[in-house]
Parts: C-alpha cells; sequence; structure tokens
C-alpha cells in the first residue's frame, strides 16, 4: 500500500475518507460496547467514563452460570466432525461428477443443487422426525447429520476438480496409480485453496448455526455455544446485562479471534466461495 | 464401468441428500394433506383441508407480510451501503484494513450472539438507545415492545448484520473493472457521480443479482434473532414465517400444519430458484 499522500488529495476525497471512518467506527462500535459491558461491573454499562475499574467478574459469572465450556467442546466437536465428513463425502462425489460421465449424472448433478435453495433448516420439521425414528435426537452427530453432505461443497470441489489439466491424470495412471490414487494424488492435493474456502465457509457457518441444533439438541452434553446462549441470553431469564455480555464475547471468542488472525483467508474463502 | 465407480463415489453423497433433503420435501407435500392426530383420533387424509385453514388463519397472512416488509427493508438498504462500504475501501487511503475490518467483523459473528447484543440497545429505559435518546430530551421508549417499531428494529440489526459480507462481492468486483475506463471517463470530463451510475453500477449488475438472490433467501432462512429478541411478539408483528413454523411444530405440536406451511416457504424458494436459472444464470459469467 501506498502512503497516504494527503497533499495530492482534493477536499471531497478527504471528506469521503473521512465518511468512510465515522461508518467504519459506527460499525464496530456495538462489539467494541459488548467488549465495555463485559469488562466492566454492570453500574457503567450505560456509564461511559475512562477510568472505570476493570473486571473479570462478568466471565466468571457467566461461567459459574451456564456450562460455556462444555458448549465450546460441543461446538468444536460439531465443527470438526461435520467438516471431516462433508469434505470427504463432497470429494468423492465430486470426483464423480467432475471425471466420470456416468449414466444419469446430469438429472443426479441437478438433484445435489436442489440442496442449495432447499437448506436443511426449511425442513426441521421432517428432519426431526427422521432423527427421532433413527435414535440420533439429541446427540451431537444428530446435529451434523443433515449438514453431512453439502452441495454447496460438491459443487465447489467438482469446479475445482474439472479445471484440473487431464494430462495429469494421464501421467498418474502410466505411474501405475489406480482411481483412488489418482484422486489422492493429483485432484485433492491442486484443489487445496478450493479445500481452504470450504473448510473456512464451513466452519463459520456451523459455528454460528442455531435452528436445527436448538431443535435437535436438549442437553448439557449436546448443546452448541449458540443454543446455549440463546438459552442464556432469553429476556426472562433476568441475567444481568453484563453478564450476558460476557457470555456473548466467550461464545464468539474463538472464532472472532480466529477471523482477526487470518482476515485475508476469511475474506478470500467467503469472496471465492460466493463467486463460484 | 464408469458407470459403476460414478455411482459407487456418489452413493455416500446421495444417501445422505436423499434422506435429509429429498425425503422430507416429498415428506412435507404428503403431511400437508393430513389433518393434525391425537391418541383418540388418528391422522387422516383431508385433502386441502390445511390449505384452506391456512388461507384463514390472520397469522399466516401476517408472518408473510412480515416477511415481504423484512426484506424489503433489509436488502435494498444493505445492498446500497454495501456499495457505498465497497467504494469506500476500494482505493489507497490511512487505515484502509482497519475500516474493512469494521464492516466485515459483524459478518462473522452468530446472529444469536448478535440479537443478544442489540436486545441491550433496544431494551426501555435501561437500553443504549433510550439513554442517548434521554440525553435528547425524548422519552423512553419499548422498541421492541411496540409493534409499529419491532420489525424496523429488527430490519436495522439485520443490516447491520449483512451489509459487510455483500461488501466482499461488490469489492471483487470492482476489484476487476479495469482502471482505464475510470481515467477515460475523467478525460472525457465526466463526474464521479456520472461515472459512477453510468459505467460502475452497470458493470455491477451480475454481482446485485447474486446478492439479491442470496438475500431474499436470507430473509426467508435467518430467524434465530427472533428467539432472542421477541419471540414473534408483540402479537405476532415481528414473525417470520419460519419462525411461525418452527411454532407450530415445536410449541403448538401440529406438524402437519407446518408441514403446509413449510410447503408455501418451498414454493418460494421454487420460484427464487427459477428466477435465478432463467435470469441469473444467463448474465453472470465468471468463468
Amino acid at each position: 500500500m501506498s502512503k497516504p499522500q494527503m497533499k495530492s488529495r482534493s477536499y471531497t476525497e478527504i471528506l469521503e475518507i473521512i465518511g468512510a471512518w465515522v461508518l467504519a467506527v459506527l460499525w464496530i462500535s456495538p462489539l467494541l460496547y459488548a467488549f465495555w459491558a463485559a469488562f466492566h461491573p454492570s453500574e457503567y454499562s450505560t456509564n461511559f467514563e475512562l477510568l472505570a475499574p476493570l473486571t473479570l467478574d462478568n466471565f466468571r459469572e457467566a461461567l459459574s452460570q451456564a456450562p460455556f465450556l462444555r458448549y465450546g467442546i460441543n461446538t468444536f466437536l460439531l465443527v470438526t466432525m461435520l467438516l471431516a465428513a462433508q469434505l470427504v463425502v463432497g470429494t468423492l462425489a465430486a470426483y464423480a461428477f467432475a471425471r466420470f460421465r456416468f449414466f444419469g449424472s446430469n438429472v443426479a448433478f441437478g438433484l445435489v443443487l436442489v440442496q442449495l435453495m432447499i437448506t436443511p433448516e426449511i425442513l426441521i420439521v421432517e428432519n426431526y422426525s427422521t432423527l427421532a425414528k433413527l435414535g440420533f435426537v439429541d446427540t451431537i452427530t444428530g446435529i451434523g447429520l443433515p449438514y453431512m453432505a453439502s452441495a454447496f461443497g460438491i459443487f465447489l470441489l467438482r469446479q475445482a476438480f474439472k479445471s484440473t489439466p487431464k494430462d495429469l491424470e494421464d501421467a498418474a495412471r502410466l505411474e501405475g496409480c489406480g482411481l483412488f490414487g489418482i484422486l489422492m494424488r493429483v485432484y485433492v492435493p491442486l484443489a487445496r485453496p478450493t479445500y481452504l474456502a470450504f473448510g473456512l465457509v464451513s466452519i463459520s457457518h456451523h459455528w454460528n448455526n442455531f435452528l436445527w441444533p436448538l431443535v435437535i439438541t436438549n442437553s448439557v452434553e449436546t448443546r452448541p455455544l449458540t443454543v446455549g446462549l440463546g438459552i442464556f441470553g432469553a429476556p426472562e431469564s433476568g441475567v444481568d446485562w453484563s453478564i450476558v455480555s460476557a457470555a456473548t464475547l466467550l461464545s464468539v471468542a474463538p472464532l472472532l479471534i480466529a477471523f482477526l488472525l487470518f482476515q485475508r483467508q476469511f475474506v478470500q474463502s467467503f469472496m471465492y466461495a460466493g463467486i463460484k | 464401468m464408469r458407470h459403476v465407480h460414478g455411482w459407487l463415489l456418489l452413493t455416500p453423497a446421495a444417501i445422505l441428500l436423499v434422506s435429509f433433503t429429498h425425503y422430507p420435501t416429498i415428506a412435507t407435500v404428503i403431511n400437508s394433506f393430513f389433518s393434525k392426530g391425537n391418541s383418540v383420533r388418528p391422522s387422516r387424509f383431508i385433502g386441502l383441508g390445511n390449505y384452506e385453514a391456512m388461507t384463514q388463519d390472520p397469522i399466516f397472512w401476517k408472518v408473510l407480510f412480515n416477511n415481504m416488509w423484512f426484506a424489503l427493508g433489509t436488502i435494498p438498504t444493505s445492498i446500497g451501503l454495501a456499495i457505498i462500504m465497497a467504494l469506500a475501501v476500494n482505493r489507497a487511503m490511512p487505515g484502509r484494513s482497519f475500516v474493512r475490518m469494521a464492516y466485515f467483523t459483524p459478518t462473522i459473528l452468530p446472529m444469536i450472539a448478535v440479537a443478544n447484543i442489540w436486545l441491550f440497545f433496544y431494551s426501555p429505559d435501561i437500553g443504549l438507545i433510550d439513554q442517548i435518546t434521554g440525553w435528547f430530551g425524548f422519552s423512553s421508549h419499548n422498541w421492541l415492545g411496540d409493534p409499529d417499531t419491532v420489525l424496523s428494529s429488527i430490519i436495522v440489526m439485520t443490516v447491520w448484520k449483512e451489509a459487510g459480507f455483500f461488501m466482499i462481492f461488490y469489492l471483487a468486483a470492482l476489484q476487476h473493472i479495469p482502471p482505464e475506463l475510470g481515467e477515460a471517463a475523467k478525460l472525457e470530463g465526466a463526474s464521479r457521480w456520472y461515472y459512477f451510475r453510468r459505467v460502475v453500477f452497470p458493470l455491477l449488475m451480475p454481482t446485485t443479482l447474486f446478492v439479491l438472490i442470496n438475500a431474499v433467501l436470507n430473509s426467508f432462512k435467518l430467524v434465530d434473532h427472533l428467539f432472542v429478541l421477541t419471540k414473534g411478539g408483540p402479537d405476532n408483528a415481528s414473525n417470520l414465517l419460519l419462525y411461525y413454523i418452527f411454532e407450530n411444530a415445536f410449541s403448538y405440536f401440529d406438524t402437519n400444519y407446518a408441514a403446509t406451511l413449510t410447503v408455501v416457504l418451498l414454493g418460494l424458494l421454487a420460484v427464487m430458484a427459477l428466477v435465478q436459472f432463467f435470469v441469473l444464470d444467463r448474465r453472470i459469467h465468471y468463468r
């Protein structure tokens, strides 16, 4: 980035930059406010004194009122298990669509894409009764099952595999690779950016997902962070604002920190995934 | 042989998709033709009975209109803001990465957390908005408790959450516009507004259509905030279709009526899919 050259800027440009800054401060302020409330005693939650005493009591209180650590572990298990399943299922299916012109492949691909529109949250009623029949209600696997085949992942990986030069596959075949070897040695390594993009989108989506986990879980052992927070923050529970803010920050912290550290990758992944 | 291999590779995905997307879609349609069963009277086929009940259900029409107002309130505003944000950060300026980060961060937060934070802003008397308006002598207002302001309050919060997400697609599109166009416009003496209106905005059209479809889908699928903020109230003034489906299925245990409402939602999504297929895919050619 070149150094800002103040002299060459016109007044309108300077005004626009100030405008952009004002909007940025406005945009980040709700989050900054949550930090303020969480780190100060509750009597300062609307009293912005610069020298107000800092405290961690709100976090301690939130952790003692609800098992956020356990919720965090549940969320972590959910997103890792789900991503692993999505990648395996998606890779196999994408390989089939990209490299095997099998009978009915076009119709099958169309049927896969249906899930881009009809996402599992719309079918909560039927999926709940299916999972009840299978005995997966209130399990972490149960939260993940409807999402394990991701049309979006299959679509992205198919695009990536299709753009892999066929020559590489032929070379690998001459070297004696089987179908599976070709997939693992040629297609998967070359699609690494796609895997990264899909991985980040999937993790952030499922870290934040709420409606379906709410429907399918009903115990501390399975509830992810969002559901735990949703129950905790319900107005009728009458908890202090500062404690709710602390709980909110606890729930978003892992993803928020990951985002701040790997901002570029996150933004590029979302962009890449959206444009495809 | 390639047929066998193809289908074998597809099997895991096919089983999962059929079980959790195709089968439940069909089951939803079938269930919508049956009455609500209980221990005394089992569920039976009643044809279009549920649909007739639905057209006479004032709450159904209310949530449908709410959904429409919610979409109309959030989408144009977030798209407009997204374009402004993208234009703002698409140039060299001090603190550019902070500004971009500030715009994008709400996107990464779960809607539930966002609702928790905003709930405090909106609460009467002690809430932040009331405190600030109080300094200027305005009386306190129950933003989420008043049927006239509740939907707008939720719209404002959703715009805050979504604009930064749409910004990144515009940013990507802006970076693909050749700078020569801007230089040429300058040489011709075109004003910046004219350049934006006649050159940049039309070039952003494919992005706008893409974002538009996504935003419409989101407005039907995202109801998480209602659980924290209003539970659809007061008097269903902020209730949305998917939340009403949830209420019918899991609070009133009328899964057949929930299925009927889901069919309406599926129908709306089908219309959008057709729009996307016939309008969008004709115009967008990224690769």
